[in-house]
């Protein structure tokens, strides 16, 4: 974006623009001998000289406002241009749909950055208008399907503005894209924590759900963790229909260690309940945390030994 | 680099099962990419057995960016604390000795960054921003002189912190700023080694209940309630908990599964989040997570006794970490990088050393290393991300101050 201005020859330096010659710049103060001095360009140099005049004098102006879009131009992460933008955006009472159309064009190029986010949900806090949010967020996830940033202001839109109709229907389409995409499983849980919540009925559904996603692929993580999360009040071993299939997995001889701690988790369900005979169980448990450590997810040795001598420590009859 | 040699590499790398989908091709080429560093260093085995930490260059790099950067910085020029932090912090990793003279020109420098009303900017004119007062605070925490203690004001800190905290217990990271997980981290830390922090102070009232709504199902935590579950956030709302003793309001187990499924398999390096990808800066911020839930779950008496393993190293593969780190990440003119194929620069250079640092120094202070002695470094505080020295010193100095009144 900046390097394409540097060759405009229409640029020019705001230190020979006749309407600011009424304003002497105001250069950096690093002091004497500075440390990690970065070498700015001529361009960058004179737009942030002015900028630093026009904030001392706290001019809140047409040009003032110019100039904020120069410097935001030059270093997008300058969160003091930014917020001296919003001042003067106040101050001169601007159309907050204009300034959002200049905003979604710098988000489309500089999709990663804190400022441009957070200067987005200001002009919807004070508009109030947030008919464009998800479209917008849905073209930028089309583009980049874990952005953080995308992902957090649209669950700061719905969530503000009770939008959560079409939201489960949006994530079963990245979902059929992309199984393994997290963000999307992740306001999957989101979406039903604030609105029906985990009820019986729900946590049945999304059981069926989830296994209908781990039958896709057996090791994907994000899949798994959304199963035990809508689990998690209930407990693991809660349905029969589960357990059963658990089993069937494992009969099939699927060898997802996603698959072999769930079934650990459940084992450890049965005996801190006392539903099972522990030494039984106990050795199933023993052989689970070996297969684990030794061969399917070794890089997790210690985690599972660790997991082993727990369990061991608390059920074990001594 | 056993594992690799046991043959059992055809399980390490990623098994698609047919359906191939963005996520799983993305895995697979960072895969190859990596594969093919481990395969080369393998290939010249008989030559060259050893895996060295190249200090000297990445010293160099550090030392002339402490001094000056290029064009390309321009893109930080709201981050210049950090830029300090990262360098002064790596150097201290490295044992390189900081002349004097350049101690106080940072101390000098850091000081144009401090706002008249409280906290640091980016650089000198900028307004007051929760990040880089808390990399000034740990940059000058790390130079451990008397001038770099006296740079910091520690009534007008106060008064910014105040003025950042939100009704519900989170804080913006500047005036009129965004709220996250980070903000609150940063506030703590820095209250924390400046002294400011007391039974007293009410200032983190219900911060903690706050960073406890982070925790997702997942385990982890997310940059706000309800967010993915994330390393960097993951870091900041634990190590945040954990200064001020609230960290078994967390869920351990969930996050210590979370976590130690964030090690990935055949890089050995760590992934931010669930299905993305391996990145040497979660060294740092997942890898370093490991120290401190050791620390929770010894106070909660699980890992003591027979768990003698446990005890004496941290619940995740750290040489495979180490591996990743040397083989995979150290650009050959110096600074380090997050995976292979990409640039370098000081911020990756300061979370891959740190989570380094953190992989080699186990729970009873003995080192274990990848390569030769020479490539261990100097010990991290987990929660800080300094030297214990530094940690010390700060609070020693601050310690014996009294509080601003309020």
């Amino acid at each position: 974006m900046s390097s394409s201005s540097d060759e405009d020859e229409s640029y020019k330096m705001y230190k020979d623009r006749p309407e600011w010659n009424d304003v002497k710049s105001v250069p950096q103060d690093d002091g004497p001998a500075p440390v990690v001095q970065i070498a700015y360009s001529e361009k960058f140099k004179d737009v942030f000289d002015y900028f630093r005049a026009v904030m001392a004098m706290n001019e809140k102006s047409e040009r003032a406002l110019e100039l904020t879009g120069s410097a935001i131009e030059l270093n997008p992460a300058n969160y003091t241009v930014w917020h001296y933008r919003r001042e003067v955006l106040k101050a001169l009472k601007k159309d907050i749909a204009v300034e959002m159309k200049f905003l979604s064009q710098i988000i489309m190029e500089q999709q990663k950055n804190y400022q441009v986010w957070h200067h987005r949900r200001a002009l919807v806090e004070w508009s109030q208008d947030f008919s464009e949010e998800l479209d917008f967020t849905a073209d930028i996830i089309s583009r980049d399907q874990k952005n953080y940033h995308a992902w957090q202001h649209r669950q700061w839109v719905i969530q503000e503005f009770e939008q959560w109709d079409g939201e489960l229907d949006f994530i079963d389409k990245l979902l059929e894209q992309d199984v393994r995409n997290n963000s999307a499983w992740n306001e999957r849980y989101f979406v039903i924590e604030h609105t029906t919540g985990f009820t019986d009925e729900v946590v049945e559904r999304e059981i069926e759900y989830a296994i209908k996603k781990i039958n896709l692929a057996t090791k994907n993580e994000s899949a798994w963790s959304y199963l035990r999360g809508v689990l998690q009040d209930k407990g693991l071993t809660w349905s029969k229909s589960l357990c059963d299939q658990i089993h069937s997995w494992r009969g099939e001889g699927l060898r997802s260690p996603h698959l072999a701690a769930f079934l650990l988790d459940m084992f450890d369900e049965d005996l801190e309940k006392k539903k099972c005979d522990v030494n039984k169980t106990m050795d199933k448990v023993r052989s689970l945390c070996k297969e684990l450590a030794e061969d399917t997810d070794t890089v997790r040795r210690k985690y599972w030994n660790f997991v082993l001598q727990r369990m061991t420590k608390e059920y074990e009859v001594k | 680099m056993d594992w690799l040699e046991k043959g059992d590499g055809d399980m390490k790398l990623n098994d698609d099962e047919g359906l191939a989908t963005y996520s799983s091709i993305e895995q697979e080429g960072v895969e190859h990419n990596v594969m093919k560093k481990f395969k080369d260093f393998e290939e010249l085995m008989d030559i060259q057995p050893e895996i060295f930490l190249t200090r000297d260059r990445h010293i160099d790099y550090l030392l002339k960016g402490l001094n000056m950067l290029s064009k390309s910085y321009e893109c930080l020029d709201a981050s210049r604390p950090w830029l300090c932090y990262w360098i002064v912090h790596s150097l201290n990793l490295l044992e390189e000795e900081i002349p004097g003279v350049m101690k106080s020109r940072i101390c000098k420098f850091l000081g144009k960054c401090q706002h008249p009303k409280g906290g640091f900017g980016g650089g000198p004119g900028q307004i007051a921003h929760l990040a880089p007062t808390y990399a000034a605070v740990n940059c000058l925490s790390c130079l451990q002189t008397e001038e770099a203690y006296n740079t910091i004001n520690r009534n007008t800190l106060l008064e910014f912190l105040w003025r950042m905290r939100q009704a519900d217990g989170s804080f913006t990271m500047h005036d009129d700023g965004e709220t996250d997980t980070r903000s609150i981290y940063c506030a703590v830390s820095a209250a924390s080694l400046t002294g400011l922090l007391n039974e007293d102070l009410e200032l983190f009232n219900n911060s903690v209940q706050w960073l406890v709504r982070c925790q997702t199902y997942e385990g982890g935590m997310g940059g706000c309630p309800g967010a993915e579950a994330h390393g960097g956030y993951t870091f900041c709302g634990y190590a945040a908990l954990v200064i001020l003793d609230h960290y078994k309001l967390v869920d351990t187990d969930r996050m210590l599964r979370w976590v130690t499924n964030k090690q990935m398999k055949m890089e050995g390096g760590f992934q931010g989040r669930t299905n993305k990808l391996v990145d040497a800066c979660y060294s740092f911020w997942q890898g370093g997570l490991l120290p401190l839930i050791h620390n929770t779950l010894e106070q909660e008496g699980g890992v003591e006794g027979e768990v003698a393993e446990a005890q004496e190293t941290w619940l995740y593969d750290q040489m495979a970490l180490q591996h990743y780190v040397l083989h995979c990440c150290q650009c050959s003119f110096g600074g380090l990088i997050d995976k292979p194929g990409k640039s370098r620069d000081y911020y990756h250079t300061c979370y891959a050393l740190s989570g380094l640092s953190s992989s080699q120094h186990c729970p009873n202070n003995h080192a274990i290393h990848v390569g030769p002695k020479t490539n261990v470094l100097v010990a991290v505080h987990p929660a800080y991300n300094l030297t214990y020295d530094s940690v010390q010193k700060a609070m020693h100095h601050f310690g014996n101050l009294p509080l601003p009144s309020q």
